[in-house]
């Protein structure tokens, strides 16, 4: 395995795990720290706190630099744009995350965790990412 | 507003949360690409897309993290309580919610953020608060 993709590897393995650790993976948690009028749970925002606070670092180094480490083309976002899809996708997207407590990442944990209803809500939401793609052509934007 | 202290968990919370970062900081620092799970699925998903190995490799780790995990400590519990079709309707509504809005919880949530992206701070706020909004109707008005 060349060294490009051994690190793309263990970067999706570090993301699991801090998924799992960080309780982002158990929907009963996300829908508690969704429920604000409810008995709140507030951990899940230190979550981001803790991502974002590493993320701020890497991401300005990443700002500096064409290549990567690697060698390999620095590819970031360029779009400024906001946009009709990216204001109702991104509401659609919480409403989705609000009836059954999963992301996508989550969700992919747990279907690795051989969750079953994990499994359909993976297969769902594959299908829903088909859907996109018939409607819109093939013009899909990454994300 | 009431808080639960009782399952306030800040410390696996925060280092949870360091470990998503820094797998977000490797991926853009070596490979130089942005850690959006919906966006990475979907390029695996797409026929004919360059960059598809990258991307099962990510998919692949993501995947192997609780069995990795488990060899070394014991599970953290994963509860769901949805049902079936609310499952798939819930599935159905992220799969296509998160091509037009071009990114989720990872890809806006925290890499937009980390990047200072206005595109990905609008959407944040967007699906936090829609969030929000659907559990507040479904658990305090609907009853569900």
């Amino acid at each position: 395995m060349n060294r490009y993709l051994f690190s793309a590897f263990a970067a999706g393995l570090i993301f699991g795990i801090g998924l799992l650790v960080s309780g982002m993976a158990n929907p009963a948690k996300v829908l508690a720290f969704l429920d604000l009028a409810g008995a709140w749970d507030p951990s899940l925002a230190l979550v981001m706190g803790g991502a974002v606070a590493v993320g701020l670092v890497a991401f300005t180094l990443a700002g500096r630099r064409t290549v990567t480490l690697l060698g390999t083309p620095m590819e970031l976002p360029a779009r400024r744009d906001i946009d009709r899809p990216l204001v109702l996708g991104s509401l659609g997207f919480g409403i989705g995350w609000g009836l059954a407590g999963f992301c996508p990442g989550p969700a992919l944990v747990a279907l690795g965790a051989a969750e079953t209803k994990a499994a359909v809500f993976v297969l769902a939401m594959v299908a829903g990412m088909g859907l996109h793609g018939l409607i819109e052509g093939r013009k899909g934007a990454d994300g | 507003m009431t808080i639960d202290w009782s399952a306030f968990t800040p410390w696996s919370a925060l280092a949870g949360g360091v470990l998503i970062g820094l797998a977000a900081a490797m991926l853009i620092l070596l490979n130089g690409r942005i850690a959006g799970i919906s966006g990475i699925l979907a390029g695996v998903l797409r026929p004919g897309d360059g960059g598809r190995t990258w991307r099962l490799a990510f998919l692949l780790g993501l995947l192997l993290a609780p069995w990795v995990w488990g060899l070394a400590s014991t599970m953290p519990a994963i509860r769901i309580d949805a049902d079936y079709p609310l499952l798939i309707a819930a599935g159905l509504l992220v799969g296509i919610s998160t091509r037009y809005g071009a990114g989720c919880t990872s890809g806006h949530g925290v890499c937009g953020i980390s990047r200072l992206s206005p595109r990905s701070l609008l959407a944040t706020m967007l699906f936090m608060a829609s969030g929000f909004a659907t559990v507040y109707v479904a658990r305090h008005l609907l009853g569900v």
